[in-house]
């Protein structure tokens, strides 16, 4: 395993990306950071700019507003980097499917730019901080 | 030759460069262990801030097309320089007592390098934020400088010199006007180092972290990197100007971290306890409240003085 990878799972900087969530997943997301969790423990903490982010949480069915928008982030972020698809919605569209605005989901929309992309479902609606917390450790094992 | 190699030694190892970094990066963990117990969190781990420099080393290094590349490159190393130098000066004042007259003018030049470079650097990104983040930087430091010196003029006086060795070897604190001064040059500490209530230049939630905004990879690591040597400098300065210095070796040894500890967890109590101010309401507390406090503390010190008076 290479030092820049070891590093990055030691310190993670998230950057939180809402593609058209009904807020529930985010509101989960900022849940983590509360004395509970509190994710800072293992190095994790949210970031106010893509140029900072180690991985991308992404909320939502990436409408077709909000596509362009989430490529734009994805090649902002420094790599290597992680995307973590937060929600049923954002892993495959939800009950969102089909609908005329929905271009989703994530993965398929960074795999346009980015076909090698590192891509971390968590499913749930919304998923617990629990959850968030195994699927980040169960991507950190993968890696 | 062995003299050059001497002030090499300073500079890159035992005062200077590694040795500022490594103190510097354990002072921000104990910053943000301190704003996490206050929080009723668990905290990061010791070895996070250096984690975290060795991963931001590891990351691309993105640079926007319509920036200039060499400002924006060159600026983090300005500003570290500057911390630096002002982070060996003061080490070695208290290590060697090799002080020169005037010294505390020079640092006093050095505290304002990290800001100008900040400014500089932000300004080069070409970024919206981080020109809104540039501008209240250059207006908060307007706004602090003045208290600041002032607050140092209250020590001059008190101390009659303008050597930092003849100020560190007395306490100004044991007066009225050296409390003042103290209390309102931390409060100027506060807003050098970017904590709460004056981190208006790169508050994270309106701005998006401001005037780092475009910075990634290890151009990011070196300013963080900044930010944890002026950790060192900063409260260094405190305790040498106001707290009557640092010893080199037994209990004033000890003391001396004790004051400097004082002074880190004063700031991050400070830190964490208050919300973030706007603008106008900084400049507003710089210049009415702070500045009228200090005039009276430089009168105070001055009849004191005059008088021989000790506790005014």
């Amino acid at each position: 395993m290479s030092w820049k990878i070891k590093a990055l799972k030691k310190s993670t900087w998230v950057f939180h990306v809402n593609t058209g969530a009904c807020n529930n997943c985010d509101i989960e997301v900022v849940d983590l950071l509360t004395p509970k969790f509190d994710v800072e423990r293992f190095g994790i903490k949210l970031v106010g700019s893509p140029r900072h982010a180690d991985a991308l949480l992404v909320t939502g069915v990436v409408t077709a507003q909000a596509a362009p928008r989430l490529r734009e982030v994805y090649m902002q972020t420094p790599k290597p980097c992680v995307v973590f698809a937060i929600g049923a919605c954002a892993c495959g569209t939800g009950i969102f499917h089909k609908g005329y605005h929905v271009v989703g989901p994530v993965d398929k929309i960074i795999r346009e730019i980015d076909p090698n992309a590192i891509i971390a479902y968590v499913p749930g609606c919304p998923p617990k901080p629990e959850a968030m917390i195994s699927g980040v450790v169960k991507a950190w094992s993968a890696l | 030759m062995s003299e050059g190699l001497q002030e090499l030694f300073w500079i890159l190892i035992f005062p200077g460069f590694v040795f500022t970094v490594a103190l510097g990066l354990v002072v921000s963990w104990v910053v943000r262990k301190v704003s996490a117990r206050v929080q009723w969190r668990k905290g990061p781990p010791l070895m996070q801030p250096l984690w975290d420099v060795i991963k931001l080393t590891g990351k691309e290094v993105l640079i926007p097309e319509q920036a200039n590349r060499m400002v924006f490159i060159g600026a983090p190393m300005v500003g570290m320089a500057g911390v630096l130098l002002l982070s060996t000066m003061l080490w070695r004042i208290t290590i060697s007592h090799s002080a020169f007259v005037g010294d505390i003018i020079v640092a006093i030049y050095l505290m304002v390098l990290p800001s100008l470079a900040l400014i500089l650097g932000s300004s080069a990104s070409a970024s919206p934020h981080a020109a809104l983040g540039a501008s209240r930087e250059m207006k908060l430091v307007m706004g602090y400088e003045l208290p600041l010196v002032l607050a140092l003029i209250v020590v001059v006086i008190k101390a009659g010199s303008i050597s930092l060795a003849a100020i560190a070897a007395q306490a100004p604190i044991a007066s009225i006007s050296g409390v003042l001064a103290f209390l309102v040059s931390l409060l100027c500490i506060q807003a050098k180092l970017g904590f709460v209530p004056f981190d208006i230049a790169e508050s994270e939630t309106e701005i998006a972290s401001g005037m780092l905004i475009e910075y990634s990879g290890v151009l990011l690591a070196l300013w963080k990197i900044m930010q944890a040597m002026m950790l060192v400098a900063l409260p260094l300065f405190m305790v040498m100007v106001f707290l009557g210095g640092f010893g080199t070796s037994g209990w004033p040894l000890v003391w001396g971290i004790g004051k400097y500890l004082l002074v880190v967890v004063l700031a991050v109590l400070i830190k964490n306890t208050n919300p973030r101010v706007r603008i106008d309401q900084a400049m507003k507390f710089f210049w009415v409240f702070c500045g009228l406090a200090l005039a009276a503390a430089v009168v105070l010190a001055m009849v004191g003085n005059a008088y021989g008076i000790g506790w005014l």
